[in-house]
């Protein structure tokens, strides 16, 4: 199984992606990720499952248009198409914010070490490092830097503040 | 100037350990090619043509002496004994070896200095007045307000990666040395008819491809309220900016694209969602940041001594460096002197170890212990009693350091170009030099006056052409190296982009046009007119007509 760094530590990722299916019928059971596409479409038959839910947003897709069904996602999974598309930063921030989304926010796609400390700081707490990469170096990056300037979803105040 | 607390310093300091770190990664091949050029250039790390070019901050273009004296330290353990003064205020280092960098970085953050997000797709490290705080035009100290945007945007957490670089000026003068018209965020520090500051703030603006002058999204905004408002602008711009076409990617486009109107509207209904959050400006800390800007202890002196005038009368070449090189300060008795890295057959804003230290030295001497750094790439010594500027001009002199040519034609403001820069069409720095030649003689120059003249060797325009008087471009034709004039352009007061003359010229050609474009405003001029009144007036066509006349 897939593993994931989730609050700073490597557990399995019990979760799947679905992102494209013909009928609601083809969805697995379990705990699934289903594409912003995937819940506009089926959100009914969605809402009535048993099993958690979790919603994927593309970078160009904003937070915006599931503002009034968050309660429904134990995950919201965000897309970096590459680390450098920075979208999702905002995406994240927007999410604990202004929707005060306190589930988990999941950082998957072009994921890499050298991003997770500020992906933290937007408000993600889970990330699906990229697989070619060492998952437990990915770790050490919470430990780059011992404070900050601004404030930050982990930290409301900004330095000037503290 | 700032003085770093213990938290600013650990900032710099964690910040070189982890990119020692990254380079290590990169070293032993667990950073790709890719991976690395992000981190690296938020680092200040350049790959160039010969070398990297390493890119220092220097915020808001203030520095210490001894801060300089690490960067000649620097410039000569680890590259080649000197230093460039760049169009954006910070200093290069042209020749430093990958491998090093983190060793620099280190030595750097001893002296609270770092090369944190100097490049890259993130916000750049802020520009200022270079005046700032002692001109006699002032308004308002801009610096306090540089302090705290930079330490807003350093190592901001939503906005590291952003569709394309990012710049912001400010400026509290109303004859703007900053050029905030053409930044992506230009504000202008004011107070209102209550008395209270505030800020007027462009977003929009910007040289490269697509010159663009940029709009005003907001005419008051309240001093506790900048950083909230900046996130806002950011915000927009890293949700809704371009990223698939990096020619389109500066906000500039982006403002253009939605319409200033909407787009302030857009920052305006974003704003309103963060105001008044934590990132409101508390006034402890604005007290505490202008507290580092207070004037330092002036003398009470009268406005002109005499001694400074009479050595202004027995000693003509004083006299000259006086007139172009000083200007006025809002103390009475002391002057702003400008030490002009622009002599002729060295690489405009180069200056050698040996130099740095003997600036360290003058400016310790006479100037409080501080120096600035210019956007026209030269050094300001901000604080001089006006009877010692005769003992510094001495100085300067034995050094050639004396250049009295700030603001003329030979005063050019240049890139690197071809001899350095990978992205170059064009070499720069010959044509400079052969401009500078032409026009060597001092009182030729002078009698031309005020002419912003400069030269960048691609459409990235770092030696900012747009906004010269007379603006040459390196452009790449089939493969050779021409040269796109244009005229017009101005940064300060009405600022203004340039426009072209014509058809390209080969570098043989480019300073025989220039000559003809100055003898065209020698011959029209009326008055006090300068180059850019008498452009102004006349029109491109009597230029046009000239430099392009067949030879008989
Ligand atoms: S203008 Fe072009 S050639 Fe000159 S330094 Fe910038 S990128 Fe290089």
């Amino acid at each position: 199984m897939k593993k994931l760094i989730k609050n700073r530590e490597i557990i399995e990722d019990t979760w799947s992606t679905v992102e494209d299916i013909d009928s609601p019928s083809e969805l697995p059971k379990g705990n699934i990720i289903v594409s912003l596409a995937i819940w506009q479409q089926y959100a009914e038959t969605l809402k009535n499952r048993e099993d958690p839910l979790g919603i994927l947003l593309a970078s160009d897709e904003e937070p915006e248009v599931i503002k009034n069904d968050l309660d429904q996602f134990a995950v919201i999974a965000i897309h970096f198409p590459k680390f450098a598309d920075g979208r999702g930063y905002t995406s994240a921030r927007e999410l604990r914010t202004y929707f005060n989304y306190q589930g988990e926010i999941r950082a998957v796609g072009d994921v890499l070490r050298d991003q997770l400390f500020q992906m933290e700081r937007c408000g993600f707490n889970s990330f699906a490092v990229r697989e070619d990469r060492s998952i437990e170096d990915a770790l050490n990056a919470f430990n780059d830097f011992s404070l900050a300037y601004q404030a930050d979803t982990k930290n409301p105040q900004p330095l000037f503040r503290r | 100037m700032y003085a770093y607390t213990k938290q600013d310093q650990r900032i710099v300091e964690e910040r070189a350990a982890q990119y020692k770190d990254q380079t290590h990664r990169y070293l032993n091949g667990d950073l790709s090619d890719d991976e690395f050029l992000v981190l690296r250039l938020q680092n200040g790390l350049y790959l160039q043509r010969h070398a990297p070019m390493l890119r220092i901050a220097v915020p808001p273009g203030m520095l210490s002496t001894k801060q300089l004296r690490k960067i000649a330290e620097i410039s000569r353990d680890y590259d080649k004994g000197y230093a460039h003064i760049s169009t954006r205020q910070n200093i290069q280092l042209n020749w430093p070896a990958l491998e090093e960098v983190p060793d620099i970085l280190q030595e750097l953050a001893t002296v609270g200095m770092h090369g944190i997000q100097t490049s890259g797709s993130c916000i750049r490290s802020t520009t200022s007045d270079e005046y700032a705080g002692v001109a006699k035009d002032e308004d308002i100290d801009p610096r306090p307000y540089c302090e705290i945007i930079r330490q807003w945007s350093t190592l901001h957490p939503e906005f590291s990666m952003l569709p394309r670089k990012f710049k912001i000026s400010v400026t509290g003068s109303p004859k703007d040395r900053a050029a905030t018209q053409t930044n992506d965020i230009g504000i202008q520090v004011l107070s209102n008819a209550e008395g209270e500051i505030g800020f007027q703030v462009r977003a929009g603006g910007g040289l490269g491809r697509t010159p663009i002058l940029g709009p005003v999204i907001k005419d008051f905004l309240p001093e506790k309220h900048l950083l909230t408002y900046l996130d806002a602008i950011l915000r927009v711009y890293n949700r809704y900016g371009r990223r698939d076409n990096k020619y389109k990617a500066r906000i500039k486009i982006l403002v253009k694209a939605m319409t200033p109107a909407t787009f302030a509207e857009k920052v305006e209904a974003e704003w309103l969602r963060n105001k008044d959050s934590a990132t409101t400006l508390t006034n402890e800390e604005l007290a505490r940041i202008k507290a580092f800007y207070t004037p330092p202890h002036y003398e009470k002196l009268e406005a002109s001594q005499v001694s400074f005038l009479e050595q202004c009368e027995t000693n003509a070449e004083f006299h000259q460096w006086v007139l172009t090189n000083v200007s006025p300060h809002k103390a009475p008795g002391y002057s702003i002197a400008n030490i002009n890295l622009k002599a002729c057959a060295t690489a405009p804003g180069d200056i050698s170890a040996e130099n740095m230290e003997l600036v360290a030295d003058l400016a310790d001497c006479y100037s409080f212990g501080e120096l600035r750094t210019t956007h026209r790439q030269n050094l300001v010594l901000a604080d001089v009693k006006q009877t010692q500027l005769f003992e510094l001009w001495v100085e300067l002199y034995k050094a050639s350091l004396a250049t009295a040519n700030l603001g003329l034609i030979t005063d050019i403001t240049c890139c690197p170009g071809g001899d350095f820069c990978s992205l170059a069409n064009a070499k720069s720095l010959p044509i400079a030099e052969e401009i500078q030649r032409a026009y060597k003689r001092i009182d030729t120059a002078n009698d031309i006056g005020e002419l912003e003249l400069n030269i960048s060797g691609c459409m990235n325009a770092c030696g900012h052409h747009h906004v010269g008087h007379i603006g040459i471009l390196g452009v790449d034709k089939k493969g050779s190296e021409f040269y796109q004039v244009s005229l017009g352009g101005c940064s300060t007061d009405t600022t203004s982009l340039g426009k072209i003359l014509g058809p390209s010229f080969t570098a043989d050609e480019v300073t025989g046009v220039v000559e003809k474009c100055v003898n065209v405003y020698l011959e029209n001029r009326q008055d006090k007119e300068r180059f850019i009144d008498t452009y102004r007036r006349i029109g491109i066509n009597p230029f046009k007509e000239r430099a392009y006349e067949k030879a008989n």
